[in-house]
């Protein structure tokens, strides 16, 4: 592995890291619904950049942009399916603080 | 180099941006733009193709989805506006701290180790890839996607009864 | 033959989509699902046994899914095929309405094709593809009925499952990183060899553990457990306890840690202890427990510790008794579960301060429960006893003692909650009148007396059941 290389996985890296604290403090801090998912979101994000940034390194951006395009339509399936729940959260109760979630227990 | 260190930077500030900012509208903003220079970033490193499916479909589509549910949902008031403000301010101001630290002590002694790295493959293209050597990776996106209007049929079609 | 298991389902998802009305007519819907799967428990019992195994497979070399079938996935084949088989025929006696039948068993097919493909992969991101399938179609399914409880139990479901898919992928990148590839034989390659980088091996390693456990529901992860399985419907529920999250999490851990990644000292001690604890934990907090379902479920928590544990092991020994138990516990936990769809047909609530003294009255019910409960808590000639044995035997031969003591002693606690359990809600005085005293439907009482059959056969015919289905899969641990 080259020094350049090396350089850039750090760089990359930092910023890979950071984007992990912020959305992982997104999901624990936040009071709604919508939130919890823009967090979840960013961790997605995150993830999605270190595989190409994976790919990059190794020589293998073929194969990691093909995983990386699969990945975004899962996500956006996720996407959809979690905010209906989002939606019928809302119906239900007239708010999407999970807090008022209170009935279950774990 | 340069170039990636400022849209890296970029890229942490959009996304401190979404998390922080009081409206869930501005939120979803920071949320697209993060995705814009996430793709950006990806053209940088050599995955146009990538690039562009995180441009069209993360920035635009999962933008639309949010907003759609959003704007169902949200029933915030002007007025409530300035005490909400405060109340994630105190929330919140944790993540600035603790992301300016850790941004700074990894900046400061993050040393990127030397990795062995698997020998070098043939150049291969995105398509014959995702074409030629991944049909289950396809199978499972048309089965998603099956998946996908199942669940708007169940949560999003009114039941007529 | 392994393409097979996935494109039939795959046929039968887009039949059934076609725009024909007649296809979608309940008594067209009902028997094509369940026959597909009780084709699935044949072939699948076929396969140890020798038959058809020599057939070249044309859809194979026309696809290139690169599915593998042995004999490991040939048991899990079988499970996927009994618990859904089950699960049809419990809901066929609850659900009627035209819509909700369709979008039910379309999910159960996209579930079905998810964790069929799950078992057969040997592609670590295709693994995650199709492990999030799954979840995806379960997700619907838990909140069909979009009552309060379905809902927050979905989202909590959703949020976890999609933190440990996010935990999953960070590792892929770690392996794609060190190994060039994401294939199962090119990172077991890469872990035997030395070749490769060594600890970005382990940094991914410790990634996918932590993704897989928040799947699998152990204890420090298993917030979730409880509040997907009670908030379920009743046949969801026995879809979920019994295969879901035992193919989503557990499966893929018995094939990646036990036969793909090479364990060091630090990751045996780690899934040693994990087991433990949530085995005591989970079966201290079911003692607390109120609800039949909430019960079941963290009875669940603490039988999936005794399998992590027997991993942690990590002697082929082990391995066998681990997917021994796996077995006996996806059968008997869905035997538990249609019992309680049972009470809750004909009583409304599986609330068990409310419940008691449905022994004379719901006789079928109580028999099989009583098996079921006996075999959890591993009593002798029922299944449940020869899987917990070889995995404490394991244990004591891997030096472990002190793990196997404890797991034996929890076992005495299984029971005893168990007896109580028992004592109350089938032979106590009775509480209240049944508020829809409906008679049994043939649906419930068939799929009880099936899965109680099995536990019994199983224990009964263990010699037979060693020597054909689990002692070749000491073949492919290494």
């Amino acid at each position: 592995m080259s020094a350049d290389l090396s350089q850039l996985f750090g760089h990359f890296m930092i910023a890979i890291i950071l984007l992990f604290i912020i959305g992982a403090y997104c999901i624990l801090a936040s009071f709604n619904m919508v939130r919890i998912l823009i967090g979840l979101e960013i961790l997605i994000k995150a993830a999605t950049l270190l595989i190409i940034l994976a790919g990059y390194i190794c020589g293998r951006t073929a194969l990691a942009q093909t995983i990386v395009i699969t990945l975004i339509v899962i996500e956006i399936v996720v996407m959809v399916v979690a905010s209906g729940v989002t939606l019928w959260a809302f119906r239900n109760n007239e708010s999407i603080d999970p807090r008022k979630l209170s009935e279950l227990k774990g | 180099m340069s170039i990636d260190i400022i849209l890296l930077f970029c890229l942490v500030l959009a996304a401190i941006w979404t998390v922080m900012t009081v409206r869930l509208i501005h939120s979803i903003i920071g949320l697209a733009l993060t995705s814009v220079l996430l793709s950006a970033l990806m053209y940088r490193l050599a995955s146009p193709l990538a690039a562009v499916f995180e441009l069209s479909v993360c920035a635009g589509l999962i933008s639309v989805i949010f907003l759609v549910t959003v704007s169902f949902t949200q029933r915030v008031s002007k007025e409530e506006m300035p005490a909400r403000r405060k109340e994630r301010f105190v929330r919140f101001w944790g993540l600035l701290f603790i992301v300016a630290v850790a941004g700074l002590l990894l900046i400061l002694f993050f040393k990127a180790p030397q990795f062995q790295l698997p020998p070098p493959a043939g150049e291969q293209n995105v398509r014959d890839v995702l074409w030629n050597l991944r049909h289950l990776d396809m199978l499972g996106q048309v089965i998603v996607l099956l998946a996908g209007a199942l669940g708007v049929a169940v949560f999003f079609k009114e039941h007529k009864k | 033959m392994p393409s097979l298991f996935v494109l039939t389902p795959f046929l039968l998802l887009v039949v059934v989509n076609l725009p024909f009305k007649f296809l979608r007519k309940q008594i067209a819907l009902w028997p094509a699902v369940g026959g597909m799967l009780v084709a699935q428990v044949v072939f699948s019992t076929f396969y140890p046994l020798n038959i058809g195994r020599g057939i070249a497979d044309p859809f194979e070399q026309f696809f290139m899914f690169g599915l593998s079938l042995d004999s490991l996935s040939s048991i899990m084949l079988l499970i996927i095929g009994i618990v859904a088989f089950v699960s049809v025929l419990v809901a066929s006696s609850m659900i009627s309405e035209e819509r909700q039948v369709f979008h039910f068993l379309n999910l159960i097919l996209i579930s079905v094709i998810g964790m069929n493909t799950t078992v057969l992969i040997s592609d670590i991101f295709s693994l995650y593809v199709f492990v999030e399938i799954t979840a995806l179609a379960v997700f619907v399914l838990i909140a069909m009925e979009k009552g309060k409880f379905a809902i927050e139990g979905t989202f909590k479901y959703l949020i976890l499952s999609a933190v440990a898919s996010v935990f999953m992928l960070t590792a892929i990148a770690f392996f794609l990183m060190a190994v060039g590839s994401t294939s199962f034989a090119a990172i077991k390659d890469a872990f035997a060899s030395n070749s490769s980088d060594a600890f970005l091996l382990k940094l991914g390693t410790g990634l996918f553990l932590c993704g897989l456990l928040i799947k699998c529901g152990v204890v420090p992860f298993h917030g979730w457990v409880p509040d997907a399985y009670s908030a379920a419907p009743a046949s969801v529920s026995v879809l979920l306890a019994g295969v879901v999250t035992k193919v989503s999490g557990v499966y893929v851990l018995l094939r990646l840690f036990g036969t793909v990644f090479i364990l060091n000292a630090a990751l045996q001690n780690t899934l040693l202890l994990v087991g433990i604890i949530s085995i005591c934990f989970a079966a201290f907090a079911s003692l607390t427990q109120t609800d039949f379902k909430r019960m079941l479920a963290y009875s669940s928590i603490s039988q999936v510790g005794y399998i992590v544990l027997a991993l942690g092991a990590a002697t082929p020994l082990a391995f066998v008794g681990a997917v021994f138990h796996f077995f006996n516990h996806a059968i008997f936990k869905s035997l538990l579960f249609v019992n309680a769809a049972s009470l809750e047909k004909r009583l409304g609530t599986t609330d068990m301060d409310k419940i008691g003294g449905m022994g004379s009255k719901m006789k079928v019910t109580s028999a099989t429960s009583l098996i079921g409960l006996l075999s959890t808590a591993g009593i002798p000639p029922l299944s449940g006893f020869w899987s917990k044995l070889i995995i404490i035997i394991a244990l004591f031969s891997a030096g472990r003692p002190v793990y196997a003591v404890i797991a034996l002693l929890a076992s005495a606690l299984t029971l005893a909650y168990f007896l109580s359990l028992e004592r109350k809600v089938f032979f106590g005085k009775v509480v209240a009148s049944p508020a829809a005293e409906t008679k049994a439907s043939f649906g419930i009482t068939f799929s009880e007396v099936l899965l109680a059959a099995i536990t019994v056969a199983a224990g009964l015919g263990f010699a037979f059941i060693l020597n054909t289905w689990l002692l070749p899969l000491k073949e492919i641990v290494h």
